[in-house]
């Protein structure tokens, strides 16, 4: 092929733009609150569910969500994957298990993976908790719960997590 | 043509930088705009624009749909443009029978970035962009085009920015506002020659919500509805070099096509972020001295990006919906140097 007819495969373009994030309102409170070891969510003052983490609004009835509650760091898987490929960006070893948590007193469920529990014991129903970082590494980023873990309680039968799956 | 008219009309406040997130920022507005015309949601359509560049957040305006009410699932749209698109969408919706009623918003948070440099990216990806021109460079360009052609000089351009911080006073929304002596502004070095900081519009994040409605809707929820007579858009190439850029043909020919020379134009409110392009804008549109521009202070004093142009289309509206005007132009534009635009012409009757 003459070099006029060459297709031109590659041109570098760098591009770099940085942004400074604003949280909102309701995800700084929680994320504030998750620096302290606490996990807050905020109720619907219509439909009276409870968010976590909160976005300071219920999509489902169209107004501010300003109530807010504290959740228990317990809760129940609703819904799993077990993941048996590694990703850069989540350092736990393989198989592990991704999972809903439904913690108690919140009415939507909230996303992390669970780890000291063989993966073929992971179950719709079962009772789980929180396993933070040490008190004085507790920081403002959900980096702050390192995973969920059996807690021992019995099962929730499933027809009360209907709602939720 | 159907008769559809802007029943409601509510924005945010104008900030610099704005803490509260899209969705906390646009839920009191579109609650005010619903409220106000006593329509009952769902509506029969809902049409928003934004770009998620501005914030730097993929889907920012999915995350934003919480704010309108979004469940059950409802039928709506999005523009990565300004509202003022959305607006087109929605009326073209009605139009076409398929809606009686429609939501339309907007929102633009620009202070999480720098946003001359994201409005860069915006350009031709392989030879335009990779050289990183900024926003304010560009319309610079079109600025010295203009003065060259006109006579104008940069004292005309400082009048039209201390006009328009003086009808700002009375915007509890705006940015910037206030009596600024010409001398003062004058003697401010330039930001990109010949345009200084007063030619340019201040960066802040904002959001605006319009209701439309057909027929009897409009005239049951507004006593007075503004009513759309004539509304187009046209575009530009993208190349900036294949334009005249000291005029603005496409503002002229959605000018004509919607009808903005038809009568007598009580009211204008024209999207021109940087001074000079008010002046190019008038010339488009065939605005007289008569008519009165931009008297909400108009994007020089509050330029939320993907909002200002639904918000002069609301300025408009409500001009029309107190009664204050008869008939009013609006216009929004799009991209560098007034690329695409937008002319909306509004009448009480």
């Amino acid at each position: 092929m003459t070099e006029e007819r060459k297709p031109v495969t590659n041109i570098k373009t760098p591009m770099r733009l940085e942004f400074r994030y604003s949280a909102g309102e309701a995800t700084s409170r929680f994320l504030r609150g998750i620096g302290q070891g606490k996990i807050l969510g905020q109720r619907c003052p219509s439909c009276r569910k409870v968010y976590v983490p909160p976005r300071g609004s219920c999509p489902r009835c169209a107004v501010p969500t300003a109530e807010e509650v504290e959740l228990s760091d317990k809760g129940t898987i609703t819904t799993f994957a077990i993941v048996r490929v590694p990703s850069e960006n989540i350092d736990v070893p393989l198989p592990f298990a991704s999972v809903h948590v439904l913690l108690d007193g919140a009415d939507i469920p909230f996303f992390s993976v669970v780890q000291e529990c063989p993966v073929d014991e992971i179950r719709i129903g079962m009772r789980v908790e929180a396993v933070w970082v040490p008190k004085q590494e507790l920081a403002s980023t959900l980096a702050s719960i390192r995973y969920f873990q059996p807690s021992g309680e019995p099962d929730v039968p499933f027809e009360k997590l209907a709602e939720h799956l | 043509m159907r008769d559809v008219a802007i029943v409601s009309f509510a924005q945010a406040p104008n900030r610099r930088r704005e803490l509260r997130n899209e969705v906390e920022i646009l839920m009191p507005v579109v609650q005010e705009a619903v409220a106000r015309s006593g329509i009952e949601r769902p509506f029969d359509f809902t049409c928003s624009g934004s770009s998620d560049f501005l914030q730097g957040q993929p889907f920012a305006f999915v995350i934003a749909l919480d704010a309108a009410g979004a469940w059950p699932p409802i039928p709506e749209s999005h523009v990565e443009m300004d509202g003022a698109w959305a607006l087109y969408e929605a009326w073209v919706k009605i139009q076409s029978g398929q809606a009686e009623t429609a939501l339309v918003y907007a929102f633009g948070k620009s202070s999480p970035g720098d946003l001359p440099e994201v409005l860069a990216t915006q350009l031709d990806p392989y030879v335009l962009a990779p050289l990183w021109p900024d926003a304010v460079s560009l319309a610079a360009l079109q600025a010295r085009a203009w003065m060259e052609k006109t006579g104008a000089t940069a004292r005309d351009l400082a009048a039209i920015a201390v006009r328009s911080r003086r009808d700002a006073k009375s915007n509890p929304n705006a940015t910037v506002s206030g009596d600024a002596e010409i001398e003062k502004l004058l003697a401010a070095p330039a930001i990109a020659d010949p345009l200084r900081a007063h030619d340019c519009p201040p960066v802040c994040d904002g959001a605006a919500a319009i209701v439309l409605a057909a027929g009897e809707r409009a005239r049951k929820a507004c006593a007075r509805p503004a009513w759309i007579r004539g509304i187009d858009h046209r575009i530009e190439p993208h190349s900036l070099g294949a334009r005249d850029l000291s005029v603005s043909v496409s503002t002229q020919l959605a000018g004509e096509k919607a009808g903005a020379g038809r009568g007598a134009v009580d009211v204008a409110e024209l999207h021109a972020p940087f001074t000079h392009q008010e002046a190019i804008l008038r010339e488009a549109l065939g605005l007289g001295e008569g008519v009165r521009v931009n008297p909400s202070g108009g994007a020089l004093c509050a330029n939320p990006m993907m909002t200002a142009g639904l918000i002069r289309i609301g300025e408009a509206a409500s001009r029309i919906m107190d009664g204050s005007a008869r008939r009013a132009v609006a216009h929004a534009t799009s991209g560098p140097c007034l690329q695409q635009n937008l002319v909306c012409v509004l009448e009480g009757a």
